[in-house]
């Protein structure tokens, strides 16, 4: 293992920031993986520590195949990170709206330049993301349709689901969508967790790694082969709003299957605690996304259910 | 009259609701032309707060003189601008990337559906905005060079000192303007002043040219001052000053201030150890027109931009 520091940032009154890249193996430039980009993703950062904790012994054992070069960078975001903001900590943008940076331009394109810069040309990139709904996932692979994407890559993850998003405007200047316009196979692995530490869907996401970076013959390793993947559009998951704000109560949780009719939520009125509102389940399927924090505005999106296809 | 543009229920016993103010003509014919002022859709800019009060003012002091249809839509983020919040609070979410919504989206991109369609059928829309807290801009009309051809001619009326042409990016197909302009509102984006702060001066300038544009299109038949013929910047460089060094910066020019290339126009200051890290000089020759009023820089923070004259264009074109 290689530590070296890629990307540096003088502050006004802080300590200077470090972005640090940890190398594994010698050659070509087979697989980088990038962990937290916002400060508040520090799932994302202790799935990249237990990473690098694993490929430090699997180097060590002669389990990295001669010839490919493997980089994990698991913090963008300790500036923000060890002050609690989510976003960068001066102005408040995203460097994960950034890229590919401007090395020339404002701090956040600056550091995205320079992230960027190390991080592309790599066969295969691989970002633990995190999503602006506040809620959990079934962990899924992500991919932005924008024509290079391989569907059947994403499945080597072993994950159970790969979902397929057409970008939007905001999305063009994400991490992954500029890996994949530079040619390299992008993925972004959701978890269940952001803000706080979940140990089953981080040796979960850690094993999901491992297992694709041994089936491009990037390392030798032996997996358990986990799941056959089952690949969907994003805009084939039904989508389930609220039509009331209170507290929410959450029946039903991600991964759970539903029939059609099933009460997934209640919103409660807030002083009185009785029940405006069930939220019913429209279709039978397999929750795939589910809010929550414990209030919820009218109109929010709550719930994102897989739907089950009758053949 | 105030009408509710779209309302939806927060977890507790309130509403986020955007309002705005329709001002009708007192014998409406049923053919006005309608236009649409708006601003607030980040929360740090409050420049439009006082054009918004202005105007009504005028307009109901001189009800006689309105001949089509004014809609003031003073807040579409009342929640961030309560609170002292650039984006939609709880979301961290900058609203002004999230049009033209949708019904099936999260509430915020059902809210923003509900904006653009009280909008739509418009025939003119203007967006104020206030730069942020970093930055005071001179008043100034941003045009997206796929609407150029259009909208340059309004920004001409509107008495903002120039009009910057500037290259699409994808990111912003995502703004109000873009969308309006998407479905046949011709929208013009202002920029003026600063963030949490307001700019008196700027402000009854630019109610003189919502009244004068207002007066082209017909909805306005009282007087009107001479506005002023802006700049189009399609034809001339912009200059960039970004900070190299981290510290606090100090400029020594004002907006508007005419500079040569090489001209010192600020310092980076260290004030742990007395020395100054870097010396802000003049890239090109011509006029600021945005200047940083937030002293705490880092390496890349924009300090200022310049307006330069057309032999700069063309040396660039070369
Ligand atoms: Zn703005």
């Amino acid at each position: 293992m290689r530590k070296e520091v890629i990307y540096s940032l003088s502050s006004p009154y802080r300590e200077e920031m470090k972005v640090t890249a940890y190398r594994f193996g010698h050659g070509k430039k087979a697989a980088c993986i990038v962990g937290s980009i916002r400060g508040n993703e520090v799932q994302q950062l202790y799935v990249c520590s237990q990473l690098i904790k694993k490929l430090t012994e699997l180097e060590a054992s002669g389990a990295i195949v001669s010839g490919n070069e493997i980089t994990v960078i698991p913090s963008v975001s300790h500036h923000s990170m060890n002050i609690g903001k989510r976003f960068w900590a001066v102005d408040n943008t995203d460097v994960n709206r950034m890229f590919p940076g401007y090395d020339l331009g404002e701090t956040t394109q600056r550091i995205a330049a320079g992230v960027f810069e190390e991080v592309k040309n790599y066969d295969y990139g691989i970002q633990f993301a995190s999503f602006y709904m506040p809620g959990d996932f079934i962990p899924h692979v992500r991919m932005m349709d924008t024509g290079k994407q391989s569907a059947s890559l994403a499945s080597l993850f072993g994950l159970p689901y790969v979902v397929i998003r057409k970008p939007r405007p905001i999305d063009t200047t994400t991490l992954n969508y500029n890996w994949q316009v530079w040619d390299t196979n992008a993925f972004s692995i959701y978890t269940n967790e952001t803000d706080e530490v979940d140990e089953a869907s981080a040796r979960q996401a850690v094993a999901a790694v491992l297992r694709f970076l041994t089936r491009m013959g990037i390392l030798r390793y032996h997996n358990h082969s986990g799941y056959i993947a089952t690949v969907i559009a994003e805009e084939e998951l039904r989508q389930i709003k609220t039509n009331v704000g209170g507290i929410y109560r959450r029946l039903k949780h991600p991964g759970e299957e539903v029939h059609m009719g099933d009460v997934l939520a209640e919103i409660l009125h807030p002083f009185e605690g009785e029940v405006l509102s069930q939220i019913i389940a429209p279709t039978e399927g397999i929750i795939f996304f589910a809010h929550k924090k414990p209030l919820v505005t009218e109109n929010e999106v709550i719930y994102k259910i897989i739907r089950r296809l009758h053949e | 009259m105030i009408e509710t543009v779209s309302a939806m229920e927060l977890p507790v016993e309130e509403h986020l609701r955007i309002r705005k103010h329709r001002v009708l003509p007192l014998h409406p014919t049923g053919k006005e032309k309608r236009i649409c002022v708006v601003t607030g859709t980040h929360g740090d800019e409050l420049e439009g707060q006082f054009v918004c009060y202005e105007l009504l003012r005028r307009l109901k002091a001189q009800p006689e003189y309105v001949k089509g249809i004014v809609d003031v839509y003073p807040a579409l983020n009342p929640l961030g601008i309560d609170s002292i919040s650039r984006g939609v609070p709880m979301f961290d979410l900058d609203m002004n990337r999230i049009f033209p919504g949708t019904e099936e989206g999260p509430m915020m991109e059902t809210l923003a559906k509900h904006i653009v369609d009280d909008m739509a059928g418009a025939d003119m829309c203007v967006d104020i905005h206030a730069s942020n807290i970093f930055l005071m801009e001179m008043p100034q009309v941003r045009i997206n060079e796929e609407t150029a051809e259009k909208l340059v001619p309004y920004g001409k009326m509107i008495n903002v000192d120039f009009v910057w042409v500037h290259s699409n990016a994808t990111v912003l197909e995502s703004t109000l303007a873009y969308s309006l302009n998407k479905i046949g509102v011709p929208t013009l984006v202002v920029e003026m002043g600063v963030g949490m702060r307001i700019t008196k001066a700027y402000g009854y300038q630019l109610v003189a040219g919502l009244l004068n544009l207002m007066k082209e299109l017909g909805i306005w038949e009282g007087e009107v001052e001479q506005v002023k013929e802006p700049i189009v910047s399609s034809d001339r460089a912009v200059g960039y000053l970004n900070a190299e060094k981290a510290g606090i910066f100090l400029p020594m020019v004002e907006i508007g201030d005419m500079v040569e290339t090489g001209d010192e126009l600020g310092q980076i200051l260290n004030p742990l150890t007395g020395d100054v890290e870097e010396v802000i000089e003049a890239p090109i020759a011509g006029m600021v027109f945005t200047r940083r009023e937030y002293p705490v820089v880092y390496s890349g923070s924009l300090l200022g931009r310049i307006l330069g004259g057309k032999e700069d264009r063309e040396e660039e074109m070369a």
